[in-house]
């Protein structure tokens, strides 16, 4: 059985309760947590922001929906003094892409690891720590992978100087 | 003559280690059967592996931070250096990203070219990892004919770009060069004489006993090992999954062409081999077609001389030769990605490696690194 689109959002909205009304002083309102997109232009069918402790839950419910782990990464807003760690599924047959996004504080930017659910992203975590420091709580070995065994470095972290 | 020196032995028993010790094999960096720099730490019970843990990054040369610091027409060459087995689909992806991006309209012909020369590289890419892995399983001379084959599409991709391997054929918005009547014919007299090939490969090779008793049943990875891992590519497809990003994420004009996804459902690396071996013949029906219908009209559509992003995030995959390969470009409206992410095939298909080697023996898991058509540059990036 195929998950639709609508099933994958709704299950999401549950997951992620009520959302806190935005705070007065902020300029902009947050965009909503569920966004469906247009595939056509941004070659994701649903964009998905979660709070960190969610992405456990919210790979175990892409899990039970038959998705499969696509990749994971990791992006540095210096700006705004936060990493974001994007994780992005495919469903084999049903063709959905869905990416699921959590924002961290990034002078301490650790996240649960998802490699229990999906042990693809064993890998991926790892490189993500190697590149933007992101430290992957409970993961079984984070340990530097493409950089060499010594680095003590993050090269992908906007503030890096060699 | 020298007279052979008495040896006496302590204890007297028996030579050979107790059953229950292990030792640890370390396969590369530098091993033919890895195919390029890749290292693989085994622990082994005699002949049997109990554990085997890829270590890669030996090649890493951070692309993705290559592509944070220069301009996107700057960064078009360096996609090709990620898989050089498959350049085409490579740069296939990353002009899809940026076109989609900025929204920039490629025209007919384009396309059409684009998916000639994008399953000539797929039968060029497969035909080496056809000859290389036979090659790990004793048979010297099958490379012999894949390159022989191969040579063909190389010459053909050279009078076109004037590259042999590491194109920079595709841009944003189109082609650097309109193809001619020589490729266009080459490409055509390349269908039936490969489609001969094929057939004697067969005989030659698929059907030859050793092969199958070497593949059959080996290496197994079901559909569902496959799923937790992200595997794509013939790989996946070998574990009966009918998925392909052509048309799953239909891109370029590949809804245009009559073609079928093979797959097979036993897992094991005859099911993968036998997956390559049809996907040649699909592409040269893709080929036929789209040679039947190419249009004439330019090749390259209204691009902005300075190429800007509008921010936002931006994903773009391909079929590749080796599987799904995923460009995302995170924008945030200036001439440089803010965030380039390669997500290559080969880095997911190695990694449910060390759980599905568990309990072979060296010879088996080899066949199966094989069959995983690996290209270390692909994973190390």
């Amino acid at each position: 059985m195929n998950p639709t689109l609508e099933q994958v959002s709704e299950d999401f909205l549950r997951l992620i309760g009520p959302i806190p009304a935005p705070a007065a002083t902020a300029a902009t309102p947050p965009p909503p947590p569920v966004q469906v997109v247009d595939f056509a232009t941004r070659g994701v069918n649903l964009d998905i922001t979660v709070a960190p402790g969610q992405v456990v839950a919210a790979a175990e419910l892409l899990d039970r929906h038959g998705f499969s782990i696509d990749t994971v990464t990791g992006v540095d807003w210096l700006a705004q003094g936060q990493m974001e760690v994007v994780y992005d599924y495919l469903h084999f047959t049903a063709n959905l892409r869905v990416a699921v996004r959590a924002r961290l504080p990034r002078d301490n930017p650790e996240i649960s690891t998802i490699s229990g659910v999906f042990p693809g992203a064993n890998w991926h975590e790892r490189e993500t720590h190697d590149f933007f420091g992101i430290r992957f709580a409970g993961h079984p070995n984070l340990t530097p992978f493409l950089l060499p065994e010594d680095a003590t470095f993050h090269p992908l972290r906007k503030d890096y100087q060699p | 003559m020298i007279a052979p020196k008495e040896i006496t032995y302590a204890g007297g028993g028996a030579l050979s280690a107790p059953p229950e010790e292990s030792f640890v094999l370390n396969l590369g960096p530098q091993h033919p059967a890895a195919h390029g720099v890749l290292r693989i730490l085994m622990r082994m019970d005699g002949e049997w592996i109990t554990r085997a843990e890829p270590v890669i990054g030996y090649i890493h040369r951070m692309h993705e931070k290559m592509g944070e610091n220069r301009t996107y027409a700057k960064f078009l060459p360096n996609t090709s250096r990620i898989d050089y087995l498959a350049a085409m689909h490579y740069t296939h992806a990353f002009v899809g990203a940026v076109e989609r991006g900025a929204r920039i309209e490629v025209p007919l012909r384009a396309e059409y070219i684009r998916v000639i020369t994008s399953e000539l590289q797929r039968i060029a890419s497969h035909l080496v990892g056809w000859g290389a892995w036979i090659m790990d399983l004793g048979g010297l001379t099958p490379i012999l004919y894949a390159f022989d084959d191969r040579e063909r599409i190389l010459d053909l991709m050279e009078h076109i770009c004037g590259a042999r391997l590491t194109y920079c054929y595709y841009r944003f918005g189109g082609l650097c060069n309109d193809v001619d009547d020589y490729f266009l014919q080459g490409s055509r007299d390349f269908v039936p004489y490969m489609r001969k090939r094929l057939k004697m490969y067969r005989a030659l090779v698929t059907d030859n006993i050793i092969l199958r008793k070497r593949l059959e049943g080996i290496g197994i990875m079901d559909a569902e090992m496959c799923r937790r891992y992200g595997v794509t590519g013939p790989v996946l497809r070998g574990a009966g999954v009918g998925y392909d990003v052509r048309r799953a994420e239909p891109y370029s004009i590949y809804p245009r062409f009559e073609f079928e996804i093979p797959h097979y459902p036993a897992g094991d690396s005859m099911a993968r081999y036998l997956v390559r071996m049809d996907e040649m013949e699909q592409s040269l029906r893709i080929i036929e077609q789209a040679l039947d219908q190419i249009p004439a009209g330019p090749i390259m559509g209204k691009v902005p001389r300075v190429l800007k992003l509008p921010a936002g995030d931006f994903c773009y995959a391909v079929e590749a030769g080796r599987g799904r390969f995923m460009v995302r470009i995170v924008s945030d409206g200036k001439d440089t990605a803010y965030r380039l992410k390669l997500r290559t095939p080969c880095f997911a298909n190695l990694s449910p490696f060390e759980e599905a080697s568990k309990g072979m023996i060296l010879p088996d898991a080899l066949a199966m690194l094989g069959s995983l058509d690996l290209v270390i540059p692909d994973i190390d990036r």
